[in-house]
């Protein structure tokens, strides 16, 4: 048994087998999809879910969000950390 | 803004395909109408690949294998592959006692995303008794070994009753051993085979509100190891269940035979008829279908749901549980505490789960004259 996974700057994140995110041509919009549960991710999470595919880690994400959201890194880093952990607790995010 | 793009009809999420109301296993819960299907009434491959295209083209992003045992079917393999190939997110719904590493490598090479498999217990003895099938728990857990070991995702799903929720913990313990990543606890739902069996199924309130309580302590302690989805046993709970997320609004369900329905008990509401993907397209029946119509938004309420401040949170509850206990497919769902019905519904489950459990009635095809019946009278109060 693997024990809960805690998420920190230098984490790897990647979606696990079994969790996709997709864009859905008849909704127009990004979908995560997961075992019996569809979610929509709201613009910030899909720019985050975009990013973890399993060679940047956090720190990278981080920056790269900055750059392109111009946003304090303090910030972003709290933000990103907190979505994360919470797709962690849910199995949707491995490291 | 007008009238037409209020009634929108959002494109629905996902397909419930029961490839098959086939079983090796006879749980007394099932789901499947007490009218099981025949296999040569059964759609053929080139059938199901056409609704599987078109409910993708509606907008469906799951597509859920299901039964009966949808192993039964030679060419699920090909269903799959399908399915997956068109982007369809693909779950198998499966009992797991037909299945091997090799047929599970087949599926999972088709483009199988995840699979899903019901337990009846934790302890051997009582699953099989329970899934009226010899040796079935030793083979599921078998199965469940190889299909983590294949790289699966894996839930189990255990449906729980009187007669296995004190096992509740050890069923939670055993799916993290197993290595799923979620677990489906879902407490009996009381139509068709599950109403017949009610009195032998339903659990006392006591047993159900620790239940509860046990379920919220494992999903706390489980984070990030195990996810648990429960379904509440709504006869002691206050509001009930809000089915299916809306009518028409999320699911469509496509019968062994090709009958379109809202949810998967929907063939329990004698007083609706549903179309059929032979003789219509899918879209049309998903749009305009008089089944999906029937209970589509709130017009169709009468009070105490018209009213409601919940009526876009629960939707007035389940409508085959409103037509089974209240004769009307339109009435709130007697599992309301608003529901003028809901103590004569809590009072049933109450006497029922106090008195000693009665036999199972198996669902099988040789039963199906016997559940045809009319329930036994409930127990006459003390």
């Amino acid at each position: 048994m693997t024990g809960r996974v805690q998420i920190a700057a230098s984490s790897v994140p990647r979606l696990p087998r079994g969790v996709k995110l997709r864009h859905d041509s008849a909704r127009d919009a990004w979908v995560v999809l997961a075992p019996e549960r569809v979610f929509m991710p709201d613009d910030i999470a899909v720019e985050i879910l975009r990013r973890c595919d399993g060679k940047a880690d956090v720190d990278g994400i981080v920056d790269e969000l900055c750059q392109a959201f111009s946003a304090p890194r303090d910030q972003v880093m709290t933000d990103v950390l907190g979505m994360l952990q919470d797709l962690a607790d849910k199995g949707m995010i491995q490291v | 803004m007008n009238a037409p793009a209020a009634r929108r009809i959002p494109p629905p999420v996902s397909l419930l395909a029961e490839l098959t109301h086939r079983c090796p296993l006879q749980c007394p819960y099932c789901s499947n109408p007490l009218e099981l299907e025949r296999v040569d009434r059964e759609l053929d491959t080139a059938t199901w690949q056409h609704v599987i295209d078109q409910a993708h083209a509606l907008g469906v992003l799951q597509t859920h294998f299901s039964g009966g045992e949808p192993t039964l079917r030679p060419d699920l393999p090909e269903l799959i592959r399908h399915a997956a190939s068109i982007g369809q997110y693909t779950n198998l719904i499966t009992a797991g006692v037909l299945l091997d590493r090799a047929k599970l490598e087949r599926l999972a090479d088709a483009g199988l995303d995840h699979l899903q498999l019901s337990i009846q217990d934790s302890r051997a003895e009582s699953a099989n008794r329970i899934g009226g099938y010899k040796n079935g728990h030793a083979k599921k857990l078998a199965l469940a070994k190889e299909v983590t070991a294949v790289g699966l995702p894996l839930t189990i799903n255990a449906v729980m009753h009187r007669q296995n929720l004190d096992h509740l913990d050890e069923i939670i313990e055993l799916s993290v051993e197993l290595g799923a990543k979620r677990l489906e606890v879902a407490h009996v739902q009381y139509y068709g085979w599950a109403l017949k069996n009610r009195a032998a199924l339903m659990p006392t309130r006591a047993q159900a509100e620790a239940a509860i309580d046990l379920v919220k302590a494992a999903q706390e302690r489980l984070k990030g190891v195990l996810v648990i989805d429960y379904v509440v046993p709504d006869y002691y709970a206050r509001y009930p269940k809000p089915c299916m997320g809306g009518w028409g609004k999320q699911n469509l369900n496509v019968t062994p035979s090709g009958k379109v329905l809202p949810c998967h008990a929907a063939e329990t509401i004698t007083t609706l008829t549903f179309d059929n993907v032979k003789d219509k397209p899918l879209a049309e029946i998903w749009h305009r279908g008089a089944a999906f119509e029937a209970f589509r938004g709130t017009e169709w309420m009468a009070e105490p749901c018209r009213s409601c401040a919940r009526r876009e949170l629960d939707f007035g509850g389940c409508r085959c549980q409103a037509f089974a206990f209240a004769g009307q497919a339109e009435a709130t769902d007697p599992a309301c505490t608003l529901s003028p019905l809901h103590q004569e519904l809590v009072a049933i489950a109450e006497r029922e789960a106090g008195a000693a459990e009665p036999d199972f009635l198996y669902r099988n095809p040789r039963n199906i004259q016997a559940a045809a019946l009319p329930a036994p009278a409930p127990l006459p109060a003390e």
